[in-house]
């Protein structure tokens, strides 16, 4: 488990140091890209903000757009639930805040609660400290490395997180949620702003009513 | 950017984070409920690994990107390590671009 989640944070490394470098141009203080490390923690929603920044985009519109597109760290919480965190008020208090796709993701692929619970603070914490340091580090230093593209990172994530969650798809309900909820995403895409198709891929659900089976045809 | 518009966004993420599992302890999740949250929770990581594997913003992101997840995903179907899948992946993509396809 600990190989696995050192693979995640060398990626994440690359995505902090780019994001670190693209948050200076962009002409953020280090201050501030300290703190919304540190507070917001969220590479979708801080990507966005810096790139809003540079459009010229209100204070307003970087709140809404950034907490549209964390909306879906509420049903994950819901998924995970205390069991996950731990009961004690502190695992609470720490582990809402490194709630992450891949911490949950990695939480999910594991079949009993103490292991469970294991992936989710390993994985939370460890991404966490990588996130923090690399993103500092990149705006101090800049990123050597350049765009995390060229080292296909881009597609590292996904491939990640679709390694993670295939252990969760046992059966034919969950096969179907899933391509269910990817399917309207993709489609919903082109015309919502960022997060909401991720939400609606929750009507996804909807394969997983039970269904009224069908008397054969003489 | 606004130290306001940093601070909202942190404390209103950190809400959104704290309120599912606080929802769940306040609720009696019987076992059917249960499974319907992990499910939810499945159709989220879908939709997430769907479009960051074939979309830029709103644009199709090209042939390197989804080329290196489709390596991942046939690896981490025949249970190949996590680490394998990743750099696999990677390696496609990185690749790809080298040679000039995007």
């Amino acid at each position: 488990m600990v190989r696995d989640v050192g693979a995640l944070c060398a990626a994440a490394v690359v995505v902090g140091l780019s994001f670190g470098a693209i948050a200076t141009a962009a002409g953020l203080p280090l201050s501030q890209i300290v703190v919304m490390s540190a507070f917001v923690y969220a590479g979708g929603a801080q990507f966005l903000a810096v790139g809003l920044v540079s459009a010229g985009g209100t204070a307003l519109a970087i709140i809404l757009a950034g907490l549209l597109l964390n909306a879906r760290h509420l049903p994950f919480g819901l998924a995970i639930g205390n069991e996950t965190l731990g009961e004690a008020r502190w695992r609470r208090i720490i582990g809402s805040h490194i709630l992450t796709d891949e911490s949950v993701a990695f939480a999910l692929a594991q079949d009993d609660p103490a292991r469970r619970r294991r992936a989710y603070w390993l994985t939370g914490a460890a991404l966490y400290i990588t996130w923090n340091i690399s993103s500092t580090l990149g705006a101090i230093a800049g990123s050597a490395l350049g765009d995390p593209d060229r080292y296909g990172i881009d597609a590292a994530f996904p491939a990640a997180l679709l390694a993670l969650t295939l252990p969760s798809l046992k059966d034919k309900v969950s096969v179907r949620v899933a391509i269910g909820g990817a399917a309207v995403a993709l489609v919903a895409t082109p015309f919502l702003p960022a997060g909401l198709p991720v939400l609606l891929a929750l009507l996804g659900l909807a394969f997983a009513l039970p269904v009224p089976s069908r008397k054969k045809a003489k | 950017m606004s130290w306001i518009a940093i601070i909202v966004l942190g404390v209103g993420t950190y809400a959104l984070r704290f309120a599912g599992p606080v929802l769940r302890s306040r609720i009696t999740v019987s076992p059917a409920v249960g499974r319907y949250l992990t499910l939810a929770a499945i159709a989220l990581l879908a939709a997430l690994i769907g479009t960051a594997a074939l979309l830029n913003g709103t644009e199709f992101v090209g042939i390197a990107r989804p080329a290196g997840v489709a390596v991942g995903a046939v690896l981490a179907w025949r249970k190949l390590p996590f680490v394998v899948v990743v750099v696999a992946a990677a390696l496609t993509a990185a690749l790809l671009r080298l040679a000039g396809i995007q």
